[in-house]
Parts: structure tokens; sequence; C-alpha cells
């Protein structure tokens, strides 16, 4: 192998590098500029380098190469989730633009750390290489805890940075444990090379390979927030700032989600048998808890933090089947959910106030009389997350549904369609909550108005109707996109 | 596994070893016990102060960030070795990645981290 890299194949990585060098340009504006205006450019130069990326990624779709000697690849699998991020850092950002000024957490850092967030999620899903992957995984973790904890005067936020730090810490040692061990066993560090060797030595089996792949499971499951691993997830989706949480509760699990399934869907597949069993187990269980733990919450934000681990849960009832053609319905799905979370985070942002990092359901009482156009985003967004025609949501969980269903998994899909019934209940509570319950409290029914919520929340609402209604494009998108399993 | 014996054994030995020199200067060692001789050593220096002082949290920073900047070196060393191979490409992709520390470097400054007093 020649250690020379020809200097043509960084043409490939064109959107990571407009990423990286906005991110510093931003970092050096947050050390020399402070104060609203220059939070102001920066939220500005963050939005147009997002932009710059997303046009250059838009334009790879459709290649299919490995760049860097098989570290980096470029594939429409790739491509998929990194327009999927920027969307969703473009998508975080307009939101940021008033909700990071009103917290006073705003400035360079914050857009620069956002940015580099989405540079790791990008590396982390275009690579099937392992150590890329937690490269990846890592830059994105470290850019999330520092996010987490921005509101530096509230316990909750600090809590929540440091919780998910040490657990997150813990957890990536889990995965590198889990990488290490199956690189002890067949010496092979490549999802790609792992593929072809397991075709040649069928039936593989050593105690140190299926220890390893329990292992990465473990580290890829607290990622995603999936029972038992998900115990982080209400308190420091709760305690970081808003937006924070957005970008969270999409980014990192569309990100954590493709990592996986790349993993897991390009090498190990032979051993299908053995993992099904186990994730079936960790489904029902994340599908259940979740929707039971968010029954009794009153806080929005949690609502949706079980909630969010509810979902992953949907998600991995298709990622059981190892059918690599329906694997698009897991990428149809986590776009659809990204966009409906960034929704009601957004919502529940205009609701709260300024130095209020908490959101009971309270604050939401009245407001279909007060703000109609609020309370009809938001109803959208919970309609579509409770799985509603014609709605994204719906669309997706149907897929999703008869994706197991065709691979007969019959209980699987029937404990599903029962989990989406409960969870009907708390997303309706808070649609109740809006139209039926009077104002409660003085300050009821204040809320923060400004045109970039606005926008956000009608851009989330189109793109779940279009969706919901014309899924075929997005399908064809998510089944190429998937392709590269073939 | 065979080939692991080895480390096994090793780490059993140790074991054993450790836990027979402190074993044995319990049982047969000759004890004094004198004020000075139970103070915390401190490299035969008269102990000053108590054991468990509070550190300022600067030591942590700088501490950090010397890391940071050490492993930078350290990614040096390996293009340093091939760096005739690479050529100018080679060092213009050295000069972005130091450049990129740099920038990092600006950022602590300016912010203050590197400020003792």
């Amino acid at each position: 192998m020649d250690a020379l890299i020809p200097a043509s194949e960084f043409r490939w990585i064109v959107p990571e590098m407009i990423l990286t060098g906005f991110g510093l340009v931003l970092l050096i504006m947050g050390c020399l500029t402070r104060g609203p205006v220059a939070s102001k450019i920066s939220g500005v130069l963050c939005i147009a380098g997002s932009l710059f990326a997303l046009i250059f990624t838009v334009k790879m779709w459709g290649m299919n190469l490995d760049i860097f000697n098989q570290l980096y690849t470029i594939d429409n699998f790739g491509t998929f989730f990194k327009s999927l991020f920027l969307a969703i850092l473009i998508l975080v950002a307009l939101v940021s633009l008033r909700y990071a000024d009103r917290e006073e957490i705003g400035g360079g850092e914050y857009y620069a750390l956002l940015m580099f967030g989405v540079l790791g999620m990008m590396v982390m899903t275009s690579s099937h290489h392992f150590v890329t992957i937690f490269i990846g995984l890592e830059v994105m973790s470290l850019a999330i805890y520092v996010l987490c904890g921005l509101l530096r005067s509230e316990l909750a936020s600090v809590e929540a940075a440091l919780k998910y730090f040490l657990l997150g810490a813990f957890a990536t040692g889990f995965l590198l444990y889990g990488m290490s061990m199956i690189y002890g066993s067949t010496g092979l560090i490549d999802v790609v090379d792992l593929k072809k060797y397991f075709l040649m030595k069928q039936p593989f089996s050593a105690t140190m390979f299926i220890i390893g792949l329990g292992f990465l499971l473990v580290g890829f499951g607290f990622k995603i927030a999936s029972v038992p691993f998900h115990m982080w997830t209400p308190d420091v989706y709760q305690g970081a700032p808003t937006s924070i949480t957005a970008y969270m509760a999409t980014g990192v699990k569309a990100a954590a989600f493709g990592a996986l399934i790349r993993v897991f869907f390009t090498a190990f597949i032979p051993f299908q048998f053995g993992w099904s069993e186990i994730i079936w187990v960790l489904a029902v269980l994340t599908m259940t808890v979740g929707n039971i733990t968010a029954l009794v919450q009153r806080d929005v934000k949690r609502i949706l933090a079980y909630s969010s681990i509810a979902h992953a849960g949907y998600i991995l009832v298709a990622f059981i089947t190892g059918d690599r053609g329906e694997a698009s319905s897991m990428l149809y799905y986590l776009m659809a959910y990204s966009f409906m979370n960034i929704g009601a985070f957004t919502a529940v942002i205009v609701v709260q106030r300024k130095g209020d990092n908490t959101s009971d359901l309270d604050s939401f009482a009245g407001l279909g009389a007060r703000h109609p156009f609020i309370a009809l985003c938001m109803s959208v967004f919970l309609l579509s997350l409770a799985g509603v025609p014609p709605l994204a949501g719906f669309m997706g969980k149907f897929y999703v549904f008869s994706t197991a269903v065709k691979a007969q998994y019959y209980w699987l899909a029937i404990i599903g369609f029962l989990n989406s019934v409960v969870a009907a209940y708390y997303y309706l509570r808070v649609m109740m909550y809006m139209y039926f319950r009077e104002p409660i409290g003085e300050a009821a029914g204040a809320v923060d108005r400004a045109p970039q919520y606005g926008l956000v929340m009608l851009i989330c609402m189109w793109a779940l109707l279009h969706m919901g209604i014309f899924p075929r494009t997005f399908i064809v998108m998510a089944q190429k996109a998937v392709g590269i399993f073939g | 596994m065979l080939e692991y014996v080895a480390i096994f054994v090793m780490f059993c030995l140790a074991g054993i070893i450790a836990a027979a020199i402190i074993g044995f200067s319990h049982v047969l060692g000759h004890r004094t016990k004198s004020k000075t001789k139970l103070a915390p050593y401190e490299c035969g220096m008269t102990t000053t102060g108590p054991t468990r002082r509070r550190m300022t949290i600067r030591y942590y920073i700088v501490a950090m960030l010397f890391l940071v900047f050490d492993i930078e070196i350290i990614f040096l060393y390996p293009w340093a070795v091939v760096s005739r191979r690479l050529g100018l490409f080679g060092f213009i992709e050295m000069l972005i990645f130091v450049f990129i520390l740099f920038i990092g470097y600006i950022y602590i400054w300016k912010k203050g981290a590197l400020e003792w007093e």
C-alpha cells in the first residue's frame, strides 16, 4: 500500500473541509468579539457554511468510492445521512439565532461547536473503517458534552453535561473495547474486509468475537438511547439548552443509527440469527419502557425525551430483520423523526421564558386560543410523533412495521402497534392542554415570538406533510442509499 | 488462548513477589513508631501543611492544554520519519494540521486560559 494520498482525493471531502473552515473562523470570532451583534453574525456565518456544505454534499449523490486508503468512503448511504445532518444543523442554527441570544449562550463558540458536532456525525456515517467511525463519534461527542453545559448558571444544565460526559466516556470505552476484540479475533478492522472474511470462514464463531459484538451493541445502544442504556436521556435532554436538545435528539441519534446500520448490515448479517434475538428484547423494552414512563411525565421536554427513547425502539424493530433491502425504512423513519422533533422542540422554545429551562405542561395550557399558529404547529408535530396519517410519522411507522411483518416478526409488529396506541395518550395530552385548558398563572400566554421560530416550524411542517403525502421520492432516495448493502 | 498463558503467569508472579515483599517486611521488620516515621513521606523534607490541600483549577486547565499540544508533537514524529517521501504535499498537509492547532492556541490565549494571576 502506498503511503501517498493523491491530492485530488481531497475534493471528495469538501463539505467536511467547509465545516472545519467555518468552524475555525467562528472560533476566532468567538474569542475576539462579543455581544449580540457578533452572535448574530456568527449564526448567519454558520448557516451560510452549512448551506455551502449541503450544496456540495447533494452534488455527490450517486458517487461511490473509497478514498484515503479505504479510511473514508463516499457513497449514497453517507451522502444521505450527511445531507440530513446538515439540514438539522441549518434548522438548529436558525432557531439559535434567537434562542441563543435570549439565553445569552450565543457567540462564535456556540456555532463553532454545532458545526464541529455535525462534522463528527458526517465522518462517523461515511466510513467503514472502525478507527474512522470511532474518531467521528468522539468529535461529535466532545462538541455535545460542552454544548449540554452551556447554561452555566443552571444546575440542571451542568448536571446534564457531567452526566452525559461520564456515561458517554464509559459507553465509548465499551465501543472501543468491542472494536478491539473483533480486531483481536479476526485481525481485521475494516467492516468491508470483515464481510469478505466471514464469507470465506463460514461458520465463524469465536468467543472473543461474540463478546466484541456485544460490546459494540452496548456502545451504540447508549448513543441511540435504547433501554437499558437510556438512563441518561431524560436528565440530559431536560437539562441541556432546548436548542441543543433538539440537536442531540435528532443528530446524535441519526448518526449513531447510521454507523450502527452500516457496521451491522455490511459485515454482521451472517450472525443475524444471533444478535436479532438480543435486539428483539432490547427493542420491545425500549418501546415499552419509553412509552410507559412518558405517560406520567409532566415536563414536555421530558415527555419528548421518553418519546425519543420509544422511537429508537420503533427503528430497532426494522433493524432486527436484517433485511438489507428494507433498511431504507429506518432511513426514512430517521428523516421523518428528525423533522418532527426539531419542530416540537422549537415549539417548546417558543413557550419557554428567558432563563427558565423547564417546560411544564401547564405552560402549554390555553395556547390554542391565544396563539393559534404555534398551537397548530405543535399539534402537527405531536400528531406526526403519534403516527397519525397523512403525516410523515405515520408513513415511517407503517414502513418500519411492514418490514417486520414481511420478515415474519409478527409479535414484534403487534407490540409496536400496541405501543403506538399507548404513545398517543401522552402526545394527545399535550394537545388537550393546549386546546381545552384555561391558562394557568399570571404570566400565562406570554410566548417568545420571532420570525426564525416561525420559519423553522413552517419548514418542519412542510417537510412532514410532503414526506407523508408524497413519500415516494424519499423512499426511493432511502432505497438508493441502502443500495450499498446489496 | 495458549499464547497468553505467559502473560498470565507473569501477572501471577508479579502479584506474588509484591505480596511477599510487603508480607516479609511486615512480619520480620523492626518497628519504631515515632511521629516523624508515621508522617507522610515527602522526599525527605519536613512535612508542611495538611495533605489534602485544594488545588486551584488552573492546574487542571494547564495540564489539559499541555496534553493537547503534547499529542500534537507526537503526531509530528511519524510525519518527520517519512517527510522525505511525502515531499511538499505532506509538508503542506502538516502545516494545515499545525495551523488548526494554532487557532486553538490563539483561542485559549485570548480566552485567558494561560494567565496565572
